[in-house]
């Protein structure tokens, strides 16, 4: 069952000589075979790569031998990154490494298995793949979150050791939440986008998904630095977020912003949000109410910049360089036009004509202006909040893992539900998700996600504060 | 705005699409309560400016692989259809 094992454990099983990257590869695509038929996490793998991989690994390596699933949306030299869109599927191939992939790679991990999502990202259930559903793993009528379902369902499965996610608006944390793993979205700048398919780009972060804190920790020292191929790279020092992380929470303060534990929450989310609380404090942490007086707005002004920034994005695909090309061609702008049409599904469609619509003339200072000057607003709160407190705890989703819909769901109702992911997205912070207890629905018992925010470049304290909380629940 | 946005829609898409927008525009508008005058737009959480890298020259992406992408290419260019009137 080398298949359960998290990275920490790998790397002492390598260094004792119990088992081999070999033997782990293969143990990992038993599991697949057996189980992703009914999970459906993984779009595609390549088993002959990760095998040549694993017998050439060099175990000396941070992550050497290592098996990371990534999410279709990351580019891999010579396989596919279908984004689970029809635009893509089939006829894209790589034509280079995204950076993350160059430093896992550099730090002897091995790229397996390509994890489905929401069609460029776009969703929070995973149901807006054009290629295939995934079901959560705890109970397979029920959603895994998204966009990076897949991601967090194969980590959930024990089908991938961890794995790499995107998040432009909780769309690591959301489904590690819903599937019981770790997620983490690091400060905006800490990863180098490159070669991530991009949806929002003043939104979009690269993050690990993994069974346990550590493992964050191991997968973000591999992952963060600078980037000369991204101008949005931080060139700031990576820290070992490994050292410390057991320091604990005594002499923290820790603020739990009141608007986001009131409202419309499931009770269960809320208990397990509060008795964790409790928990911290009992450990010696200052637990002090704070207030994010614009929380409200975050939504509304997630979604007038994120769509504006996909039509903008996503008017790279015109069906001219790679991807679909209608066969119905008869000049440019029906090949453009045809193309997108087949090629898109319609949550991308959507939300290419909000972005249209917000950016185009006579509209633009009414939207896009306007929620650009309240995202200031928003990381304004956040800002004076970490004056007061080291770190934010706060729930990851109103609600647990929904029932997978028989038909569309109305996308104002789902938007609503990613209230309490967004603000670390507009404000550019780190935030992880932890798995909290379950809350129990219609006799499933789901699982329940904790979240730790901090202040930029405050991934040290999100994630001593995450572990501490795993050792007390654990 | 399909055609601005550079999608055809179905008349289904249409009839599907509009409502939806309508709803999300209307629940948009609650920034409408926000007093912003004088407020500072934010383009990105932490703006990075003046991050050209070095203007060296370099390997560029493998010709043969984006063929392979391509939808159609000859003569190692993409072929579009014709964009100037003859």
């Amino acid at each position: 069952m080398l298949n359960t094992k998290t990275i920490s454990e790998l790397k002492v099983g390598y260094a004792s000589g119990d088992f081999t990257p070999l033997e782990v590869v293969t143990s990992l695509e038993s599991a697949i075979s057996t189980r992703d038929g009914e999970i459906g996490s993984f779009l595609s793998r390549n088993l002959d790569a990760a095998v040549a991989q694993a017998e050439a690994a060099d175990l000396s390596l941070p992550l050497g031998g290592v098996p990371i699933a990534i999410k279709d949306n990351i580019n891999v030299l010579g396989e596919p990154c279908t984004c689970a869109s029809k635009f893509l599927s089939g006829s894209y191939q790589s034509p280079y490494n995204a950076t993350v992939i160059n430093k896992l790679i550099a730090a002897g991990a091995i790229p397996f298995g390509r994890a489905n999502l929401d069609e460029f990202a776009m969703g929070s259930a995973t149901e807006n793949s054009a290629l295939q559903v995934t079901r959560n793993p705890h109970d397979l009528d029920r959603v895994p979150g998204g966009s990076s379902g897949g991601s967090a369902a194969c980590v959930a499965a024990d089908l991938a050791i961890a794995s790499l996610g995107s998040d432009t608006g909780g769309s690591i944390r959301q489904p590690a939440s819903h599937c019981g793993v770790v997620g983490f979205k690091p400060s905006y700048g800490r990863v180098s986008r490159y070669g991530l398919v991009a949806f929002a780009s003043s939104l979009d972060q690269i993050g690990p998904l993994t069974k346990s804190v550590t493992d964050a920790a191991l997968l973000t020292n591999v992952l963060s630095g600078h980037d000369k191929m991204d101008s949005t790279s931080l060139d700031a020092a990576v820290p070992d977020y490994t050292e410390g992380l057991e320091a604990g929470v005594k002499g923290k303060k820790i603020g739990v912003p009141k608007e986001y534990l009131s409202g419309d929450l499931h009770p269960d989310v809320k208990a397990n949000v509060e008795k964790a609380i409790k928990a911290l404090e009992s450990e010696g942490a200052e637990i002090v109410e704070v207030s994010l007086p614009h929380t409200k707005y975050c939504v509304p002004t997630y979604y007038i910049l994120a769509p504006a920034e996909a039509s903008s994005n996503l008017s790279r695909f015109d069906g001219v360089r790679y991807g679909t090309r209608s066969s119905e061609v008869t000049d440019v702008l029906s090949m453009y036009e045809n193309s997108r049409e087949e090629g898109f599904g319609p949550e991308v469609k959507r939300r290419i004509l909000l972005g249209t619509y917000v950016l185009s003339s006579g509209y633009y200072d009414a939207y896009y202006l306007k929620a650009q000057k309240v995202r200031t607003l928003i990381m304004r709160d956040f800002q004076e909040v970490f004056e007061q407190v080291d770190a934010l705890i706060a729930p990851v989703a109103p609600d647990p893992a929904r029932k997978i819909s028989a038909g569309s769901e109305d996308p104002l109702k789902e938007y609503l539900a990613d209230i309490f992911t967004i603000g670390a997205n507009l404000a550019g912070i780190p935030a992880i998700s932890v798995p909290c207890g379950t809350a129990n629905v219609d006799g499933s018992d789901l699982p329940v996600g904790l979240q730790i925010l901090g202040p930029h470049l405050g991934e040290q304290t999100v994630l001593q504060v995450a572990r501490a909380w795993e050792i007390l629940r654990d | 705005m399909a055609h601005l946005a550079r999608l055809k829609l179905s008349e289904e898409e249409a009839q599907e699409f509009t409502p939806q927008l309508q709803t999300i525009l209307s629940y948009i508008d609650t920034l409408n309560e926000l007093d912003v005058e004088g407020v500072e737009p934010s383009a990105h959480a932490k703006p990075v400016f003046a991050a050209p890298r070095a203007d060296e020259p370099g390997t560029s992406l493998d010709v043969s692989r984006l063929e392979q992408n391509a939808p159609a290419f000859a003569q190692e260019q993409i072929r579009v259809p014709r964009v100037v009137e003859s």
